[in-house]
């Protein structure tokens, strides 16, 4: 295992053409651990996402992949270190997932490098933890919804870094390839000590996969740490404007969110 | 994870070394299969070159047309109908369609889709209007005339890329700004040419027609030259490209620079359509065939741009080749490519209108 990567964000600001979308957050995300982005929509936590991949400029404030402004390293440097799996990422019609995977090699090869046997290995090993070896000779745009993810993610883990940054990797997905894409990403974090940060939706999945959560509201960090220790329902009241019942989930003893809707709420405690 | 006598690096996940194996050899299918179409489609290029350069008023055998252009001198006759009447005419089609061929698959795989040929996207249309604009009100010739038609081309590209820049690039606003920019070049062509002298206008009807015949021997040589210099590097660029086709957010995540990238891919095209306008005039729709043909030869593997080049060139060669021999009227290269571009540029509305791909 490689040496240990720090990412910090210090006093960011981001935005697109209005205001401030994420506004002055400062942040360390612990390494080697898994952290979930949770929050509302419109909280900010996809651009928090997107200012610490690099997809968008700080208007203030920076972010530190080992305490060196990301902004200003060169680009393939910090491909090196982060990986990136976008929201709704795009594939090139008629390319096989053998030939996408491999594209995940492009930091690591230089204008003349060749191919190497270290390349084959690590598209190899993406395959094969994502479990879409026998994929490899298929069309992308034949895939299942499921597998296609699965892919993708193969791609980021061809990239070999170790941090990886994920935006909403479940969304769209039946809830077994939910459970599937985030077991995959748990495994890659314990087998490989991979640094995990992901945007996600479902908050029990949130709660009971990340190490650690960030909950965001209108662009600030309202609470961040254990899951166990942070949520609670006047935290969810806070950041999703919703009234909520906080259980201990039966199986793995983290948080499990009940919603308390105007209905079908009242019978049973 | 037990790392102690393993040979693969930490990273590796149980199994991975027989699916590497598995990688290697879907890798090795497919460049054996980009390489086997590459070397095709160049010994058909070569070919054909031979053969438009055999036929005419007076046959020439193959053999005789490959031996006056590679070492001239054992038959005058011989040399000067290859060299001095045929080699020139054939040079450029040979150039224009390699330079075509690259600039349309570069600008369709950057901005994702078919449409998005340089022909389609103005790019083409402002070099032929700046051109127009040279030969009717300056009467330019020469290397005057590639570099009328290159500044139009770069002023065009550089207009739509800032009209069409919202946070970035996206290849539907592009097109339809490119076609609007288009329309624009066409009216400005058609003004000059209401204004024009009868005979300048003549001759300016006759360049926007395009013909492989009529590039002056500066133009070929500057066309040659960039084909030579912006090949080659545009093959080494095609890796980026195809990382690029990821979308933005992705390239940035491989850590591609990918507005610089982009723009330099996107120059390189520009510079080719631009010389390739000068030299032959505005030869339609080959820029928008060559790509997505040569994608479908080589099954999508790689960049495609060698293969683009090549599809790109047997067109030319090929309409050309019809349009002064084979058909039983004489027809200029361009009027050749739009017959049969046209109906491809139909099919393709159809299809991607049908995919959701064209809107």
């Amino acid at each position: 295992m490689t040496a240990e990567h720090t990412l910090d964000v210090l006093d960011l600001h981001l935005g697109y053409d209005g205001p401030d979308i994420v506004r002055g957050l400062t942040t360390a995300i612990p390494p080697r651990k898994v952290t979930a982005i949770i929050g509302a929509n419109a909280s900010g936590k996809s651009t928090l996402l997107r200012g610490m991949a690099r997809l968008l400029a700080p208007r203030g404030g920076q972010v530190l992949l080992d305490g060196v402004p990301v902004h200003g390293m060169r680009s393939v440097d910090v491909a090196r270190v982060v990986g990136l799996l976008p929201q709704s990422p795009v594939a090139p019609d008629g390319i096989t997932v053998g030939d996408l995977v491999a594209r995940g090699r492009y930091p690591h090869q230089g204008w003349f490098r060749h191919w190497t046997p270290q390349d084959d290995l690590a598209v190899g090993s993406a395959l094969a933890a994502t479990g879409t070896a026998d994929l490899v000779d298929r069309h992308l745009r034949d895939l299942s919804g499921g597998q296609r993810q699965r892919v993708w993610i193969a791609m980021a883990l061809a990239q070999e870094t170790d941090v990886l940054l994920l935006d909403e990797p479940t969304t769209f997905l039946d809830l077994n390839f939910q459970v599937e894409v985030l077991d995959l990403l748990t495994d890659l974090n314990r087998a490989r000590g991979t640094t995990v940060v992901m945007v996600l939706h479902d908050l029990n999945l949130a709660c009971r996969y990340a190490d650690h959560v960030v909950a965001m509201k209108a662009g600030e960090i309202v609470v961040e740490g254990r899951p166990g220790d942070v949520i609670d329902a006047a935290v969810i009241a806070d950041v999703f404007d919703l009234r909520c019942d906080v259980l201990v989930d039966p199986r793995s003893g983290t948080p499990m969110i009940v919603p308390l809707g105007r209905h079908h709420a009242g019978s049973r405690v | 994870m037990t790392a102690v006598l393993d040979p693969s690096p930490p990273t590796a996940h149980p199994g991975a070394q027989r699916v590497a194996q598995q990688v290697a050899q879907h890798r090795r299918r497919r460049a054996r299969r980009v390489l086997v179409v590459g070397v095709v489609l160049a010994v058909a290029v070569v070919a054909v070159f031979v053969l438009t350069m055999s036929v005419g008023s007076s046959g020439v055998a193959p053999l005789d047309v490959l031996r006056s252009v590679v070492a001239p001198g054992s038959d005058p006759r011989t040399d000067f109908i290859v060299r001095e009447l045929r080699l020139p005419r054939a040079l450029t089609s040979l150039l224009v369609g390699l330079a075509l061929g690259i600039s349309g698959t570069v600008f369709q795989r950057l901005l994702a889709n078919p449409l998005a040929s340089p022909d389609v996207l103005g790019i083409a249309s402002g070099a032929s209007a700046a051109a127009v604009a040279g030969l009717v009100l300056g009467n330019l010739g020469g290397l005057a005339l590639s570099g009328a038609a290159l500044a139009g081309a770069l002023a065009t590209s550089a207009l739509v890329y800032l009209l069409a820049w919202r946070q970035g690039i996206s290849g539907y606003r592009f097109i339809l700004v490119g076609i609007g920019i288009g329309a624009l070049m066409g009216s400005v062509t058609s003004y000059l040419l209401s204004k024009a002298e009868v005979a300048d206008a003549r001759a300016a009807f006759a360049w926007l027609v395009g013909s492989s015949g009529m590039a002056g021997t500066a133009q070929i040589q500057v066309l040659a030259a960039a084909v030579v210099v912006l090949g080659p590097l545009s093959g080494l660029l095609g890796r980026r490209l195809t990382v690029l086709e990821l979308g933005d957010d992705t390239a940035r995540g491989l850590g591609l620079h990918v507005e610089r990238d982009r723009r330099l891919l996107m120059l390189v095209s520009v510079v080719l359509v631009a010389l390739a306008t000068a030299a032959a005039g505005p030869i339609a729709f080959v820029a928008l065939m060559a790509g997505p043909l040569a994608a479908r030869l080589v099954a999508g593997a790689g960049s495609g741009i060698v293969a683009s080049a090549c599809v790109g060139a047997l067109i030319v060669l090929v309409a050309d080749l019809l349009g002064q021999h084979l058909l039983p009227v004489t027809l200029s290269t361009g009027v050749v490519t739009g017959l049969i571009g046209a109906p491809y540029l139909v099919w393709l509305l159809i299809a991607t209108n049908r995919s959701g791909a064209g809107g």
